[in-house]
């Protein structure tokens, strides 16, 4: 019989676990992690793109001197690869877009769900109609 | 085609070693054997000291979820005819504590899990004399998908934002708790709403969409958290517009 | 750990804006940034001369149009960059700052936006 005085300490056992830290470069490690935070980065050049056409607008009000000083900053070849790699960018924003809204979103016609594929795919009909009506404005003057 | 197969398994052992290492085995190569044929066969025949989870080896308990060269799979179902003749990585789960060998520390998900509250919740229960809560294959059809999931957490080992942020909830959390949602007989959406609509639940997702691709039995857990922020979403939406309004 | 009740107020909204940004980056930017940005200066198609696009950007629609394609996208960009910060380089202890620094620049860039297309003329 043990009196309560002598009852041992005792410590529960817990091993040692293994946490491995997350690599600040985590985003490097997989290909699809990469994709990732490029679709991410794509945001900048979205912002590029509204910064720029700020700044076409502001050149438009200043004046025709103004207007053409910024047509003519396009024209630097530095700036037009800019546009190169941010209309990549942009088209790559578009495409990722619409696969993720296809997946975010649950159409339901009649009781059965819209495969993904016909909202992806209505999408981009949409985009090539808009794109279309956009262009017929800025060539037609 | 080459008899053998070369595997390179994740060991630690806690009393022993400071940090993981890997250890080669040389394992018959059959065309039917799958990563969890040739872990049993390095426990029975080279080194009884691996310590490794699984059960059902069909897909179904969620046990033996391992990175398989990187990429998290159900062992059970990973062939290792897609693999060779490279040599093949065995590693733990990513992003949770390794306890020993490939066993990881699940008990962080099974907390998250329970907070989601993933059970059916009435405001009254109806009383067995009135018999069962009906439910036609089209209120089923509306959360099947989610009810799917066997917990493997492949899906957090796949999840970037969970390696970063230990206190997300994760997309089976999520998940489970938009299947208990969207099910017709559970009245709890508004017990759940406050647990979900935090930051490090839905609103710390960035869709990124890895947990989908990697889960097994196909629950897109990415499509459900989208779909439980646009609810949340349009759910402010009127509690603004319409503050008087009743739910 | 609990959030603080204002910042869950806020964050569907955000959320809100970072899809209608999306949506509308998405739909229009790229034809726009074609022609503007590479077609045009490189000659493969006219540019509209300066009479032509103050008469269009005279229209009211027109102006509303350009508001819109000029403010949305900006939070859209805002929301993105600011999750990236946090997650891709780790600075959480830095998250009032950035998040402020994100959606205020998205703020000013509106104001501009309006501003600019207000007292075009």
């Amino acid at each position: 019989m043990k009196s309560p005085a002598s009852t041992p300490a005792y410590t529960l056992n817990h091993p040692r676990w293994y946490r491995k830290r997350v690599s600040t470069y985590w985003w490097l490690q997989r290909w699809e992690y990469l994709r990732f935070v490029l679709r991410e980065v794509s945001s900048v050049f979205v912002a590029f793109f509204v910064v720029t056409t700020l700044v076409q607008l502001y050149g438009l009000s200043r004046g025709p001197e103004a207007y053409a000083g910024f047509q003519n900053w396009l024209k630097n070849p530095f700036v037009i690869a800019l546009n190169v790699v941010s209309f990549f960018f942009v088209v790559f924003h578009s495409i990722t877009w619409f696969s993720l809204s296809a997946r975010a979103m649950v159409v339901r016609i009649g009781g059965k769900r819209v495969p993904g594929a016909l909202i992806s795919g209505s999408n981009y009909a949409a985009w090539l109609v808009v794109s279309a009506v956009i262009a017929w404005f800025l060539l037609r003057g | 085609m080459a008899d053998t197969i070369h595997l390179e398994i994740s060991r630690y052992s806690p009393e022993k070693d400071a940090a993981p290492y890997f250890e080669s085995f040389e394992v018959p190569f059959r065309k039917d054997w799958v990563i969890l044929d040739a872990l049993n066969y390095i426990k029975d025949k080279k080194d009884g000291s691996l310590t490794y989870r699984w059960s059902c080896r069909m897909g179904i308990c969620g046990s033996c979820g391992m990175l398989v060269n990187g990429e998290p799979k159900l062992t059970c179902a990973t062939f290792l005819a897609d693999y060779a003749p490279a040599p093949v990585r065995v590693e733990p789960l990513r992003n949770f504590p390794v306890v020993r060998d490939l066993v990881i520390a699940m008990t962080d998900f099974m907390r998250k899990l329970q907070r989601m509250k993933p059970w059916l919740i009435r405001n009254e229960e109806k009383p067995l004399s009135e018999g069962e809560y009906l439910q036609t294959p089209e209120q089923l059809d509306v959360y099947k998908q989610y009810s799917m999931c066997i917990n493997c957490m492949l899906c957090y080992a796949a999840c970037p934002v969970y390696g970063l942020d230990p206190l997300f909830a994760g997309p089976a959390a999520i998940a489970l708790a938009q299947r208990y949602n969207l099910d017709s007989r559970d009245e709890g959406a508004k017990d759940r709403f406050p647990v979900l609509s935090q930051h490090d639940a839905i609103w710390g997702c960035t869709f990124v969409g890895e947990c989908t691709r990697v889960c097994p039995k196909h629950v897109d857990p990415a499509g459900a958290i989208q779909q439980y922020k646009l609810t949340a979403a349009l759910d402010w939406f009127k509690s603004v517009l319409l503050p008087w309004g009743g739910k | 750990m609990e959030a603080k009740p204002s910042q869950l107020r806020l964050e569907p909204l955000l959320w809100i804006l970072f899809s209608a940004g999306g949506v509308v980056a998405a739909f229009l930017i790229p034809v726009h940034l074609f022609l503007q940005g590479i077609a045009f200066p490189l000659g493969w198609a006219r540019t509209p001369d300066y009479t032509t696009t103050t008469a269009l950007v005279a229209h009211p629609l027109v102006r509303l149009y350009l508001f819109v394609l000029c403010s949305v996208p900006l939070f859209h960009f805002a929301h993105r960059i600011r999750y990236t910060l946090y997650d891709g380089l780790q600075i959480k202890h830095l998250n009032e700052v950035i998040a402020v620094c994100c959606y205020g620049s998205a703020v000013l860039g509106t104001l501009v936006a309006g501003f600019l297309l207000w007292n075009i003329h």
